[in-house]
């Protein structure tokens, strides 16, 4: 039963209060959609999940137990996408799919590289070098790292942003799939992207301007 | 042990590959280091006994100089692309990491220099009896020089004037390297026994092969927050 949760999370960049008090709850085939306007900080909540960030105040806790102490083993169980899509374009779309899952240090029969491009359909561009894909085929292929090997936690920042209408198709039944696994998902996005959700809107955690409300304080 | 194994010479196949489709970047530093050497002659006047005499310091200056020029392309790239936030979360430490690429980085850029350094000493009339001793000196020193700059190039990360900042930040820490390469040599030539400079040099090696991955992975982990 694996349960990803966070409690009091403060977070503080360039000596401003990004947000404050936040707790979270993703339990087993959950997916978390982070809503809030643009720059309440949802990018910095999923840079705090990953561990790229350290929480000012508070802790991130899986199954219970500090991911910061015990980084090397949760590091083994998330997959991060961020804004930037990591790809090498001097590399084949093949080559920099097949070097994120060997960076994994997954076993090799437990990779699905093939597969993972047959799903977002990259299979006939695979031998082609990045540096020709579009900016929608550049995100499919960050998108087809998260299943090129397998790790319970996906943090997805903005994963539909420049896709299209069936590429969408693709990510929200990925998702499902990973959820019917029990799979854990935390999203922030303006897409929707399975039925029943879990939100959490960041703006109610950040003080800026507005008077603090009851459970903040 | 196997996992790490396999991802550490991945990381390495992947590295060599990059710097093969990019095949200019390691010829670009092999072009300095001949250059930087050329010049010399047309600057202190072609006697072959000036040259001979400041042969071993220009080949060794001229490599410092272009070890650092290959340097501040290291990590910046995986910073811009956003490689190395993915780098930073896989499960292996980060310090094998930096380890791995800078093994890649030595083979793509020390390695030539090694190599062509014979032929320059030629240039600069270097007797005979120092060019064994430049390429061990150079063996020993250019891996160092690899190590040391390591650390520049992931604290630049995020600065602006970066290529500037690096020398400043890392030429200093090259002089002991420069020291003893260059006086191996010399020994050398005049007949005297060059051991002691080279082990001096295989043990200031060792110490950065302990010492800077640990402080250039703390420096990349600083710059992606």
């Amino acid at each position: 039963m694996a349960e990803f949760t966070g409690n009091n999370l403060t977070c503080i960049r360039g000596e401003r209060v990004v947000f404050a008090k936040l707790t979270f709850a993703i339990g087993e085939g959950e997916v978390l959609y982070l809503r809030g306007p643009n720059g309440s900080g949802k990018s910095t909540l999923l840079r705090l999940m990953a561990g790229l960030l350290r929480p000012v105040g508070g802790q991130i806790l899986w199954n219970g137990e500090s991911t910061l102490e015990n980084a090397k083993t949760y590091r083994d169980l998330l997959h991060y996408i961020g804004h930037q899509d990591a790809i090498k374009t001097v590399l084949t779309v093949e080559e920099n799919l097949t070097f994120w899952a060997e960076m994994s240090g997954v076993d090799p029969a437990k990779r699905s590289v093939g597969e993972a491009l047959e799903n977002f359909s990259l299979s006939h561009l695979a031998s082609l070098p990045a540096r020709f894909l579009s900016s929608g085929q550049r995100k499919r292929l960050n998108l087809a790292r998260i299943c090129a090997s397998p790790a319970p936690l996906w943090l997805l920042d903005e994963p539909a942003n420049s896709l299209d209408k069936a590429s969408v198709g693709v990510l929200r039944s990925a998702i499902t799939a990973h959820q019917e696994k029990g799979g854990l998902v935390a999203v922030a996005t303006h897409e929707e992207l399975s039925p029943e959700s879990n939100v959490l809107n960041i703006s109610e955690f950040t003080n800026n301007m507005k008077a603090p409300k009851e459970n903040v304080a | 042990m196997n996992v790490f194994w396999k991802v550490f010479t991945s990381l390495i196949q992947r590295e060599i590959r990059l710097a093969i489709r990019h095949g200019a970047d390691s010829m670009m530093v092999v072009m300095f280091f001949v250059l930087v050497v050329v010049l010399f002659p047309l600057g202190v006047g072609p006697e072959p006994g000036i040259l001979t005499r400041i042969s071993a310091g220009v080949i060794w200056v001229a490599a410092l100089l272009s070890a650092m020029l290959s340097m501040d392309r290291l990590f910046q790239t995986d910073f811009e692309d956003g490689s190395l936030d993915l780098l930073i979360l896989t499960p292996q430490p980060l310090e094998l990491l930096v380890l791995a690429k800078t093994i890649a980085h030595w083979l793509t850029t020390g390695l030539p220099l090694i190599i062509i350094s014979p032929l320059l000493a030629l240039l600069l009339n270097m007797e005979t009896s120092g060019y064994g001793v430049l390429l061990a000196a150079l063996a020993l020193g250019t891996p160092t020089l690899s190590l040391i700059g390591t650390i520049g190039a992931a604290l630049i990360l995020g600065a602006r004037r970066s290529g500037f900042l690096l020398s400043l930040l890392i030429l200093p820490l090259f002089i002991p390297t420069l020291i003893f390469g260059v006086s191996a040599v010399d020994a050398a030539l005049i007949d005297l026994p060059s051991k002691p400079q080279l082990l001096v040099l295989g043990g200031l090696l060792l110490a950065s092969f302990a010492l800077c991955p640990w402080a250039s992975a703390a420096a990349l982990r600083q710059a992606a927050e």
